[in-house]
């Protein structure tokens, strides 16, 4: 399962992958009938065919810009939080992925300098107490810093995304809170 | 939300706002709204579809406890899984038909057309909306001076819990042509100059405005292609400012007088602070974007040694009715090349019968083309999708790898003119020669 971000990410796994990934690639049309177990064995089968059998719960994917551009088929964003990874770190992402992302309890990080990191490194990820900006660290001790988290979207991450913190904010308003 | 808040419109104080600003500013219940600054606003109508809608609205609906907000406000369209192609899809179709009953859903169009042509043409939009909708195409009520954009599945169950949405409020990119588009040339040419200058993230989540003397001369449908495939730059929304020309096409699809007595109102001031972009639609020739990117984008005289096997006329970007005539001022008392196949998938039931009585249909089938349902087909990928090795000409909006089909599938978006006279000739060909 997806490690929320009150969950360090570190040393991960990372994946690298290049510019412009899209959302068909990521949840390909003709497994769109099917639920997230089904298209998650297809998930980046035309760009990276090692991806989908070897991703293990707490990796990363670090990409080049244009992270999720395409569709709105959230299962872009969602087949990833099926598959465990923690976090997908990149210069820049679609507007509409990101918002699906933190939705769906998928930790995106705005890196301008993502692509520094290499295939298979060990990376963590640092959120300084009373500080909003997180940062990455490179298995060298490179600190790269990356774009802030507005508190609202950090929260729908911690509760597992927008249904769960529904959900909680329900239960709220039951309780009589 | 207080009333008293939004009739202030000419208090001195106020700074000039752009169009995308005040129609968020209207939503949010605010005067007015500074770029940057995240606002939440209510949601005028939700569209959703059978993809996006139901069948995973439902289960978290039921998870929630919770019911729609308003479905007066609610528009749900069947368009990407039919005509059902095998029993998932069919059982899709179904999940979707029967939540619609027990929702009791009274806006639901079935089979009739795609989501975005048949929102507008059943009257749902009017300028100063905002709205959101379950596909990334959502764009496209920017045509009509709405704000509307893409959501996912997810954030639209947020919408129909609580009839509200957050946005940050989007810079203007303000995209203006001027001069006039040279006949056989059209807006899908304009839109794909854009996204080969820009790159398919260049809208950085912003809203893009249109303008100019070349918008102004558009037609509707023009219009739309335009706002739809702002979804190709990045860009959150794709507006263009309401004029007569959008008022007389709404009274034409029904919108209550009452609903567009202020159309003409909702206008960026003069001096809001906006970047611009100019062009000349006087120079443009039409664009191809060659594979895998709708932002790989070449003058069609570049592509002439490709050939095409597929001449594909669809989706909600390429086969309104406007793009049906621009393909049949081509094809008139011609037949499409050997070699090549012509397949024309009107987008909506409406267009097609209006194109049928003026002989649009005829035109087209008389030059070989088979006429497939008025739904999204091969466009989203959902479904019956192109086959191995297939060359494909498309007035779609859409070409990545395996989107279409197998990844052998080479895509080449173009304008419907330029489908048109490709398959034609066999060979992707400007339009112009043709017409000339």
């Amino acid at each position: 399962m997806n490690q929320a971000m009150n969950q360090a990410i570190d040393k991960a796994r990372v994946w690298r992958l290049g510019a412009d990934i899209d959302t068909d690639v990521l949840a390909p049309g003709a497994f769109m009938k099917h639920g997230l177990e089904v298209i998650g064995w297809h998930c980046l089968e035309a760009v990276r065919a090692d991806f989908a059998p070897g991703v293990k719960a707490g990796d990363v994917i670090v990409a080049g810009p244009n992270f999720g551009i395409g569709s709105s088929r959230e299962q872009a964003a969602g087949v990833l939080h099926h598959l465990g990874v923690a976090a997908v770190i990149a210069p820049s992402f679609s507007g509409l992925y990101f918002r699906n992302a933190f939705n769906l309890g998928l930790l995106l990080l705005t890196c301008p300098r993502a692509t520094e990191i290499e295939e298979a490194e060990r990376i963590s990820v640092q959120f300084e107490p009373g500080a909003d900006t997180p940062a990455v660290v490179r298995a060298n001790g490179a600190r790269l810093p990356c774009a802030p988290i507005p508190d609202f979207l950090r929260d729908m991450v911690q509760a597992g995304g927008l249904l769960p913190l529904l959900q909680q904010q329900r239960r709220k308003v039951a309780d009589g809170h | 939300m207080s009333p008293a808040h939004v009739s202030g419109g000419s208090a001195p104080s106020r700074p000039p706002q752009t169009l995308a600003q005040k129609l968020i500013a209207r939503a949010a219940g605010r005067d007015h709204v500074q770029v940057g600054e995240v606002v939440t606003c209510a949601v005028d109508l939700a569209m959703f579809h059978d993809s996006s809608g139901p069948r995973r609205l439902k289960p978290m609906l039921e998870a929630l406890g919770a019911e729609i907000w308003d479905r007066h406000k609610v528009v749900l369209v069947l368009d990407h899984y039919v005509p059902a192609q095998d029993a998932d899809a069919q059982q899709i179709v179904q999940i979707t038909r029967e939540t619609a009953r027990q929702w009791q859903l009274p806006h639901v169009i079935d089979s009739e057309g795609i989501c975005h042509v048949v929102l507008p043409e059943r009257g749902h939009l009017a300028p100063g909306m905002f709205c959101v909708g379950g596909d990334s195409h959502s764009p496209t009520g920017g045509a009509f001076g709405a704000y509307m954009f893409g959501i996912g599945a997810t954030e639209m169950l947020g919408v129909c819990v609580t009839g509200q949405i957050w946005v940050q409020v989007p810079r203007t990119l303000c995209m203006h042509w001027s001069g006039r588009l040279a006949p056989g040339v059209s807006a899908k040419d304009m839109m794909l100059h854009m996204v080969g200058r820009f790159g398919m993230n260049g809208g950085q989540y912003q809203a893009v405005e249109f303008a100019g003397e070349a918008v102004t001369a558009l037609s509707m449908s023009e219009r739309m292609t335009l706002s739809n495939m702002s979804a190709e730059m990045g860009a959150q929304a794709g507006l263009i400012a309401a004029d007569e020309t959008t008022v007389a096409h709404l009274h034409r699809c029904g919108v209550p007088e009452d609903r567009l007595h202020d159309a003409l109102h909702w206008r960026g001031d003069e001096g809001a602070a906006q970047e611009r972009f100019g062009f000349d639609a006087s120079g443009l020739s039409p664009q191809v974007a060659a594979p895998h990117s709708p932002a790989n984008v070449h003058p069609v005289g570049d592509m002439a040694e490709v050939v095409p096997t597929i001449a594909y006329i669809g989706a909600c970007t390429g086969a309104k009715l406007e793009d049906l005539r621009a393909a049949a001022t081509v094809l008139r008392g011609h037949k499409v090349a050997t070699g090549v196949q012509l397949l024309v998938a009107p987008a909506s039931a409406r267009e097609q019968a209006q194109a049928e009585q003026e002989g649009t249909m005829q035109v087209l089938r008389e030059a070989g083309a088979s006429v497939l349902g008025n739904s999204c087909g091969a466009c989203a990928g959902y479904g019956a999708t192109f086959g191995e090795g297939a060359t494909v000409i498309s007035s779609t909006a859409r070409n990545f790898k395996g989107r279409m089909g197998p990844a052998s599938v080479q895509v080449y978006l173009a304008s419907p003119y330029t489908v048109a006279a490709s398959a034609l000739r066999g060979r992707i060909t400007d339009p112009r020669e043709v017409l000339a």
